[in-house]
């Protein structure tokens, strides 16, 4: 290969990562900015971070929000599980490619439109909207993203190794839950990790299924930011672009983790005839 | 084809959980909403008319049914700030798309054909942004497009401009804003694309006599029209309904359908109005999904 080509292909590299990257790290460092003002640099500053621990009603969106998306990501991870195990063991039963359709659907439907759906469903049945209200919109739609990811580590997983365990004595959850599920385990995580952030992270979905006592985070940044940058937005950006890093540091280490559990597979082969007997 | 087969009593368990959280708040939802948009729009709590109760007779339920109307589809037509707004999101967003596609394409390139060992690392940091707040990635480019932002002082500060540019508040920074916040979905499956393709074909090409344009143009770039469709339409489809980055980014003569959808709704409570409009961006996005279902049926069947 020519070494002109080389270096183009190194310089669009770090063209492009500098175009992902240098807003975020502008945002997070503007947010140790004393000055307000978003142009001027006023000198290195911790002030806007201790200004958010006075700010009541963001903390307060900020646990209402991580309570939603812990709940719903369980939910939504459970039933993506339940959903992909359908799609993957159960052959071609009569209603999969209606099961198939529905699963996919709220992945290309816009989040305005499942919003809107999911409101005026609320208010004709009459329910309260509130935080039960938000955890069902944000299950719903992760469920579609939590399926998919668990499926395709499903269709990878050979049904064959369930199959010998069966041979050798196993029920078919004796098999599932001790061959398949820690060869998909990695996935199970990514797919929860996934319906978490989406779930932190939504503001549409959130406005249309929540009432006034849970108003969540995306939501007080979005009425903030509406009215123009400010430099404690910049602070709880940072924290949350912090817990991002953290969680897919666990993610790159669950996965580096992964030629272990294969290992194990064959161990749990081997274990499988003492469940059952 | 195999046979259809009957599930047992676990199976059948395994399955109603998901069955019925999609059906409670998923087709549940989208029915009310079609409903909706044929019924008539009234001021009350809630907004439109007919009302079905469950202690409704068949007469009448058939009688309510007898006022079902196509108005608000029929102002759909006529209005023409829906018709302008649909038009503007799939201009806006087919423009984003190519640009997001032209920015991609030798991005996800130079990763594909790095040092395999450097490979892991360089698809993690590209996809590392889309795990990150959307909202505040649209946010962070506020900061830069403003009158008084970075970019605008940079380049006062380089002399290259005496006044502020004007970029944020218009459709310009919405396009912007789309590629951005939609590259990681673009960059993927390119990459996906790109690396799978053998080495060797290239090789035989410039082999027998083809320069490097060619060999790009007449064999990377065919092998890679897969993933050039999936990624443009991982951009496209959502950038149609947009309504972040248009709401924070554009200004007010910036029309995509999801705000005002997202107006219609909350500031004109024409709720028969806003599920029409709903049901027909469904209808539009689903055109371009079954386009390429067919293709993608039609290229097994050639494989076959």
């Amino acid at each position: 290969m020519s070494a002109a080509v080389s270096w183009a292909r190194r310089a669009t590299l770090l063209i492009g990562f500098i175009f992902l990257y240098a807003p975020i790290v502008i945002l997070a460092v503007m947010s140790f900015n004393a000055s307000r003002l978003v142009s001027v640099w006023g000198g290195f500053s911790t002030k806007w971070y201790a200004a958010l621990l006075e700010n009541e009603q963001l903390l307060h969106s900020a646990k209402i929000s991580l309570a939603a998306a812990l709940t719903s990501a369980t939910i939504s991870t459970l039933l993506g599980l339940l959903a992909a195990i359908s799609l993957t063991r159960f052959g071609r039963f009569r209603t999969r490619f209606l099961l198939f359709g529905a699963v996919h659907a709220p992945l290309v439907l816009p989040e305005v439109v499942l919003g809107l759906a999911l409101l005026t469903c609320f208010v004709a049945f009459g329910v309260g909207r509130g935080f039960i209200t938000l955890v069902i919109g944000h299950v719903t739609l992760t469920m579609c993203f939590t399926t998919v990811a668990i499926l395709a580590a499903l269709r990878d997983s050979d049904p064959a190794l369930e199959e010998a365990a069966m041979d050798l004595g196993a029920t078919p959850f004796g098999a599932f839950v001790r061959v398949a599920l820690p060869q998909i385990a990695p996935a199970i995580v990514t797919a929860y990790l996934l319906a978490f952030t989406l779930s932190l992270d939504d503001l549409v979905i959130a406005s249309f299924a929540t009432g006034p006592g849970a108003t969540t985070l995306p939501m007080r940044i979005y009425s903030q930011v509406r009215l123009g940058v400010s430099p404690q937005i910049n602070a709880i950006s940072t924290l949350l672009l912090a817990l991002v890093a953290v969680a897919l540091g666990l993610a790159a280490l669950v996965s580096s983790s992964r030629a272990r559990r294969d290992g194990q597979v064959v161990t749990s082969l081997a274990r499988a005839p003492d469940n059952a007997s | 084809m195999s046979a259809r087969r009957r599930l047992s009593l676990g199976e059948r368990l395994v399955i109603a959980a998901p069955y019925l959280w999609i059906g409670a708040f998923f087709l549940a939802p989208m029915a009310l909403i079609a409903k909706i948009s044929v019924s008539q729009s009234v001021l009350a709590r809630p907004p439109y008319r007919p009302i079905f109760e469950p202690s409704d007779s068949l007469a009448a339920i058939w009688a309510k049914a007898q006022t079902f109307t196509f108005d608000a589809y029929r102002a759909l037509v006529s209005d023409t700030l829906y018709l302008e707004s649909y038009l503007s999101s799939l201009t806006i967003a087919a423009i984003s798309t190519l640009i997001t596609l032209i920015i991609a394409y030798p991005f996800a390139l130079a990763m594909a054909r790095a040092p395999e060992r450097l490979r892991p690392l360089l698809i993690g940091l590209a996809a590392a942004p889309f795990w990150t707040s959307f909202l505040i990635r649209v946010y962070a480019w506020i900061a830069l497009l403003k009158d008084e932002g970075l970019i605008n002082n940079a380049l006062m500060a380089l002399g290259l401009i005496t006044a502020p540019l004007q970029m944020f508040a218009t459709t310009g920074a919405v396009v912007v804003g789309i590629v951005y916040s939609y590259l990681p979905f673009m960059l993927l499956p390119l990459y996906a694309a790109l690396e799978r393709q053998d080495p060797s074909l290239r090789e035989a090409a410039a082999d027998l006599g083809a320069s490097p344009a060619q060999v790009f143009l007449r064999v990377t770039l065919p092998l890679s029209r897969e993933g050039v469709v999936a990624g443009a339409l991982l951009v496209f489809i959502p950038a149609v309904g947009e309504f972040v980055i248009p709401d924070l980014l554009g200004g007010s003569e910036t029309l995509m359908i999801g705000r005002t959808l997202w107006n219609d709704f909350f500031s004109n409570h024409d709720w028969p109005a806003a599920s029409a409009a709903a049901i027909v961006l469904v209808a539009v996005l689903m055109i371009p999904l079954l386009l390429w279902e067919r293709a993608r049926l039609a290229d097994e069947d050639d494989a076959r």
